[in-house]
């Protein structure tokens, strides 16, 4: 019996399959998880205890919060592409299962090892504003629509930093693949990509920010400007969706960042899955950090950081990486 | 390719008021700001001619909370009206409190006592940086940051609570009376006061630090809805507004009332005229306030709270009176015609955030969005007391 789990296991068909289910699972918990930090940070940035209530230290408000998302009915505003408003929900969630396969939580624990795990990731995060576009274009709501024209501008733009910082990583590794990178780096603190390219982690976490829409970059669902942007229309689990899909992201991007630059599952003592996992969380949290801290950059300033500053900054960066490793070598 | 009007609006009576001079083309998008949408702070409801997010034209759209004010000033005795003033302006109802009380005391000649003069000034300060400290949060708020209206809140609900120790009410005061105040302050008002005044002295450079030096608030701010001086005098702009621009028009320093004569305290102005200008208007008028308090209770005289030669019954004689005070807002202004009955012919409420708001339009023309809703923000909206 055993045998015979384990011999289906190793197939790599039954690998994914079991790496799919895992990481469903891995979704809706962190999902519960982060709600739950979200608002515990920003209880504490703000001074006053957050959820306390519900549960032990408001423990249970996640589920409760689910559990009102999940009851709420789902409404569909007047000449709305019924469709496109569906569709959009699924789309926005469907990639990330796809973007966590090739994520090294540790050595082994690698949903599947594919040498182009970094475009993997790149590739089907990209459809996420494809679904941000489709969510304000069949709402039949122009608040709607301006916060997906902001979205798909700010993601394009977004997206050539992102590339140009991991791009340098992966000239130094030589290699696409983020469980080699992430080995590269397993040789102690100093050997970590961060020192080596701080300029790119740097543009790197900025860029990221913005690709999850989360403040000061949080345009595309400003409240103050578009009441609620692209999902100004979604109740319960049509937003609920939404908003698992950009948790998702966030674990995403900063599980990318952590095999980049900051040494992976590297970390003495512990197992290197939680080191992993630290690593992860102590980024999002910097994330809520900002959120809770910056007020909204306007999106001609939003632009002008990206193309203005992150660009050439990455060009840079990249020149230098490709003549370092020429001489060097 | 024009726009055929009845065709692709189908809207009410603003809308169709607004079609005449949108653009030839055609080619812009028309957006519905309110009455409830997150950054107009109430009900009020702007209608905009988007082309991209580049603001062509708008609208303001009053009325949806217009609650017959001053109707109700014609139908009411003097002293049955008080309460309505509270309701004006809800977050400085004490200047209101006092425009209407002077008033009355101006047409009647009736002499406070310098206590009662001296506890309106504590009193009515108070009020005013509370205001601002809504003002402060509900603006960060509108720039997407969330925890500024927290902090304000804390500061806020302190002076809350000393208030509610001699007023009774902790928002929609009715303090003041005709020839005086309603209850004299306690020792425990007095100490807790002062100890404000002491924490937030020291609370306001930390505001300073943490989020009026913040790159992205200065981006947000600066050069934004910027307000030449003429065009603030054309649109009969007063309070941190006209300021900002420059013009250093308060009624406490230009029309002395009460005893705002005897403190020493600046009028805080600004350069440019841009939000930024009206923001540090408004922080710097909070320090003078503390100062304006921490001279009144030094100076605070003993004696009565209320006038002892108040008629028994309040008719004021035939004639017409106007008082002005400074709100948080602008100038407050009380226009009483009285006909020599128990209640006023005709009363006129001069309201700040009126004139301002009718800025709005020439100022947001050209100018994005969110550049929109930062000045909006700038301007201080008070909704209610727009529509009266």
């Amino acid at each position: 019996m055993i045998a015979q789990l384990t011999a289906w296991l190793t197939h790599p068909l039954g690998h994914m399959i079991a790496a799919l289910v895992a990481i469903m699972a891995f979704l809706g918990v962190n999902g519960l998880v982060l709600v739950y930090m979200e608002r515990k940070v920003a209880g504490f940035i703000q001074r006053r205890p957050g959820p306390y209530e519900v549960g032990p230290q408001g423990l249970l408000q996640p589920l409760a919060d689910a559990g009102k998302l999940i009851s709420k009915q789902l409404t569909i505003p007047d000449g709305a592409d019924k469709l496109m408003f569906w569709a959009a929900p699924v789309l926005s969630m469907a990639p990330v299962v796809i973007c966590f396969l090739p994520i090294p939580f540790s050595p082994l624990l690698t949903g599947m090892d594919v040498n182009l795990g970094l475009l993997l990731i790149l590739a089907f995060s990209g459809l996420n504003s494809l679904a941000l576009c489709l969510a304000g274009w069949g709402s039949n709501n122009k608040y709607s629509l301006l916060g997906a024209a902001r979205a798909v501008a700010q993601a394009v733009a977004y997206e050539i930093p992102l590339l140009l910082a991991v791009l340098a990583v992966a000239f130094q590794t030589g290699s696409l693949n983020l469980s080699v990178i992430a080995e590269e780096q397993s040789r102690g603190l100093l050997s970590w990509n961060v020192f080596t390219h701080p300029l790119a982690f740097f543009i790197f976490f900025v860029a990221s920010v913005a690709e999850t829409n989360r403040s000061p970059f949080d345009l595309p669902e400003a409240e103050s400007e578009l009441t609620a942007g692209f999902h100004t229309e979604y109740s319960g689990m049509g937003f609920g969706i939404f908003f698992l899909a950009e948790y998702s992201y966030m674990v995403i991007v900063c599980a990318v960042a952590t095999a980049l630059f900051l040494g992976g599952w590297d970390g003495p003592v512990l197992p290197g899955i939680w080191w992993f996992l630290a690593k992860v969380f102590g980024l999002i949290f910097v994330m809520m950090w900002f959120r809770w801290t910056f007020p909204r950059v306007r999106f001609d300033q939003l632009l002008n950081i990206c193309w203005k500053w992150l660009i050439p900054l990455g060009l840079l960066n990249l020149v230098v990486t490709a003549l370092m490793l020429k001489l060097v070598r | 390719m024009g726009r055929d009007v009845n065709e692709t609006l189908t809207g009410d009576f603003y809308t169709n008021h607004f079609a005449p001079g949108l653009s030839e083309d055609g080619d812009t998008l028309i957006l519905n700001i309110g009455p409830q949408h997150p950054a107009t702070h109430g009900v009020l409801r702007v209608i905009v001619e988007l082309d991209g997010e580049y603001i062509r034209k708008s609208e303001p759209v009053l009325g949806y909370i217009h609650r017959m004010h001053e109707k109700m000033g014609e139908v009411k005795t003097y002293a049955q009206y008080l309460p309505n003033m509270g309701r004006v302006d809800y977050l400085h109802a004490l200047a209101w409190n006092w425009a209407y009380v002077g008033a009355v005391e101006k047409l009647m000649g009736i002499t406070l006592p310098p206590r009662a003069e001296y506890i309106r000034v504590i009193t009515c300060e108070l009020n005013r940086i509370s205001s601002h400290l809504l003002w402060w949060g509900a603006y960060l708020l509108d720039l997407g940051g969330f925890t500024p209206i927290l902090y304000g809140f804390a500061d806020r609900e302190r002076i809350l609570d000393i208030l509610q120790i001699v007023t009774g009410s902790r928002l929609t005061y009715c303090y003041f009376r005709f020839g005086g105040v309603a209850a004299d302050v306690t020792d425990e008002f007095i100490a807790l006061t002062r100890q404000f005044c002491r924490d937030f002295t020291r609370r306001l450079p930390m505001y300073r630090d943490l989020v009026t030096g913040n790159m992205i608030l200065r981006g947000r701010c600066e050069e934004i809805g910027v307000l030449p001086p003429e065009m603030a005098r054309r649109y009969g702009a007063t309070g941190p507004v006209l300021r900002g621009s420059g013009v250093a028009y308060d009624v406490r320093r230009c029309e002395p009332y009460s005893v705002y004569d005897r403190l020493a305290f600046d009028i805080p102005t600004g350069q440019t005229g841009d939000a930024m200008d009206r923001y540090e208007v408004r922080m710097a008028e909070m320090a003078q306030s503390v100062a304006i308090i921490e001279q009144a209770l030094e100076a605070l005289p003993e004696g009565h709270i209320l006038s002892p030669e108040l008629p028994e019954r309040l008719i004021p004689p035939k004639g017409e009176v106007y008082f002005a005070v400074e709100g948080a807002r602008g100038k407050i202004g009380v226009y009483l015609l009285s006909d020599g009955t128990a209640k006023p012919y005709r009363l006129k409420l001069r309201s700040p955030s009126f004139s301002n708001l009718s800025l709005f339009a020439e100022l947001a023309q050209g100018t994005l969005l969110a550049d929109a809703v930062s000045i909006m923000g700038s301007l201080d909206l008070v909704i209610p007391e727009i529509d009266r």
